[in-house]
């Protein structure tokens, strides 16, 4: 077997099982709590019949393993089981239902970050590693440092204040329903869209800077310079065929680090994307909400920085050329 | 033996400490001691809050959202407490709670980190898988689901954020320690018969420390900025305690209004910049300190 496809199939078998491990410790968080989550959420006062009732009406009483795989089968096929919300009542609230919309929003304004970040700062990255120590490579610097250690919030309220109080550009609340038109979505989204690029080109750029002057530094740049290769030839020709895995994993690593800051920056804006919902949930206790959505977000970090292996692996150029 | 101590003792370094600390601090760029000056301010509010503070922490002094003035200087909250004094106290409760939920999960995860490097075998596997499945979940993420399983108390808090943070601190250490299990002192103290607690705190703790302290100052960072990004979002440390994620959401809708005086900030703005200065502070003691260590460029 090709040594590159048996890299990526190892890879791509052990996110698998990450994958499989992070679903039970989500699963088991809620089994970890001593006296059982029913008397928690019911309170000390609850008797032991209706703890009993009320773990016999979440499904509770039944055996930990066989929950989890019928959790996990379920979920497997789309559907992420019934809300707490409205349990005792007729109305069952699917949580799948609860999430899609929500989903698509989430994805939205991050896909919308992403296509103004991961380009913007490349650049800013690339500039600062080729002309490190200059002016330019410390104002940037600073800038960056700062952004960094500022909480999301904090640069939210900032931006919301001058742009949409200041001087009325934007709506200070970025409310969107399944009707909005792709357009109006954009422009309600866009003060959380440049809210999280600062906060990731930041992140992104730093990263950048470091690998590539990491990589300038090495032997055969050096060589090459020294048999006299044209500097730009050298970028090209020696650097950049290496430089890919370290920018495929500072993409991807930001791209996950999206998924933390979406929660804070939509519950700032209002903006009706699954890390809202999350956080309302975890403040009714939902559990079922709770777990799904903290399945998605991990999954989708783990599926990010897995695809980021993977390119890091499919470009590595000893792999692709053995000896 | 005796005999020779006297010797030895007159050999000593040319330069005391107090003497090293003054030329490295000559040294120290503008970013750093400006870091180092926000650093020692807060400090300071944090230890002698009840001194510096006009009012108390949960004291209802006048009405609701006045503005600021000689009386109050920063104005009142929602339910009419002194903004300025909760500020202070703020100080106190926030970084108390980073400092002491830091200094546990360093406990937990430099011990365990380095007690898996020293022995190796079952337990090293065992450990480093269940915190590898720990690193595939952002820690935000998971402080959330802990705490909707869990209950949003203080307590809950502190411990779940040193467990989550401790699997990082796990990771360096162990890493960092790898390299001086192996050393020769190591080895004699183990044939000498030393313990694993002489050999973790005597033999390897001391050549790991560098590291681990300029990683202190980071990890602090990030575990008050996750305590201040729950506490904004409702599920942190509750009120009526003081603390600044917290009063960034409760006095959030006091940005749509405009403010007439002397400061002109409005409200929310004060303990998120109460946040950001300090956490831009102590990232640029701590871009200065790696810069000296090792001139390592910071990479997260």
């Amino acid at each position: 077997m090709h040594p590159v496809l048996k890299t990526v199939l190892q890879r791509l078998g052990l996110g698998l099982l990450t994958l499989f491990v992070v679903s039970v410790v989500i699963f088991a968080s809620l089994e970890m709590l001593p006296g059982g989550f029913a008397e928690a959420i019911l309170g000390q006062g609850a008797t032991p019949e209706t703890v009993a009732a009320f773990n016999h009406q979440v499904g509770l009483d039944r055996p930990a393993t066989v929950r989890y795989l019928e959790w996990i089968w379920n979920i497997l096929h789309g559907d992420f089981g019934y809300s707490y919300a409205g349990l005792g009542g007729n109305i069952k609230r699917s949580v799948s239902e609860l999430i899609a919309p929500r989903l698509y929003n989430t994805f939205f304004l991050a896909i919308m970050t992403a296509v103004v970040a991961v380009p913007l700062s490349l650049f800013l990255g690339i500039m600062a590693a080729l002309y490190r120590n200059s002016w330019y490579d410390r104002i940037v610097n600073t800038i960056t440092l700062t952004t960094i250690a500022t909480p999301e919030f904090f640069i939210a309220y900032l931006l919301m204040f001058f742009f949409a109080i200041k001087h009325r550009w934007f709506y200070s609340l970025s409310t969107v329903s399944e009707n909005t038109p792709l357009l109006e979505h954009m422009y309600r989204a866009a003060l959380p869209a440049l809210t999280l690029t600062l906060v990731i080109v930041a992140h992104m750029m730093r990263m950048t800077r470091a690998s590539l002057i990491n990589l300038l530094a090495s032997p055969y740049m050096e060589m090459a310079q020294l048999k006299g290769v044209p500097r730009r030839e050298a970028i090209v020709k020696h650097a950049l065929p290496n430089a890919w895995a370290p920018i495929a994993t500072v993409i991807a690593f930001n791209l996950a680090y999206l998924v933390v800051g979406v929660v804070v920056v939509e519950v700032v804006y209002v903006y009706p994307g699954i890390g809202q919902l999350m956080v309302d949930s975890v403040s009714s206790r939902d559990m079922p909400v709770v777990q799904a959505c903290a399945l998605i977000f991990a999954a989708t970090y783990i599926l990010l920085n897995l695809s980021a292996d993977i390119v890091s692996i499919v470009t590595n150029p000893r792999l692709l050329h053995p000896k | 033996m005796t005999a020779q101590a006297p010797d030895l003792r007159s050999v000593r370094a040319r330069r005391s400490l107090w003497q090293n600390v003054r030329r490295t601090l000559a040294t120290a760029p503008i970013s750093a001691w400006f870091g180092m000056i926000v650093i020692v301010v807060y400090v300071t509010a944090a230890i002698f809050a009840p001194w510096l503070a006009p009012y108390g922490e949960s004291e209802v002094v006048g009405r609701a959202y006045q503005p600021s003035s000689e009386q109050f200087w920063l104005g009142t909250d929602q339910i009419g407490r002194d903004l300025f004094s909760r500020l202070i106290y703020g100080a106190r409760n926030t970084i108390g709670i980073a400092f002491v939920t830091t200094m546990l999960s360093f406990a937990i995860g430099g011990t365990l980190g380095v007690l898996t490097a020293l022995k190796r075998g079952w337990l090293d596997q065992a450990v480093s898988r269940i915190v590898d499945a720990f690193l595939a979940i952002p820690v935000l993420i998971f402080a959330l689901m802990l705490l909707a399983v869990f209950g949003k108390h203080i307590l809950n808090l502190i411990l779940i954020l040193a467990l989550l943070d401790s699997t990082r601190v796990f990771r360096l250490a162990r890493a960092t320690a790898l390299n001086v299990v192996v050393m020769d002192y190591v080895e004699a103290a183990k044939l000498r018969g030393e313990g694993n607690r002489w050999i973790i705190f005597k033999e390897v703790l001391p050549n790991i420390l560098p590291p681990l302290i300029t990683e202190f100052g980071l990890r602090f960072c990030f575990v008050f900025l996750t305590i201040a990004a729950l506490s904004f979002l409702g599920v942190g440390i509750q009120p009526p305690t003081a603390d600044w994620g917290s009063m960034v959401a409760e006095s959030k809708t006091l940005i749509t209004f405009p403010v007439r005086t002397f400061p002109y900030i409005p409200a929310p703005f004060y303990p998120a910049l109460a946040i950001a200065l300090l956490t831009v502070g102590i990232n640029f003691v701590v871009d200065w300190f790696l810069h000296k260590t090792s001139g390592l460029r910071d990479e997260k």
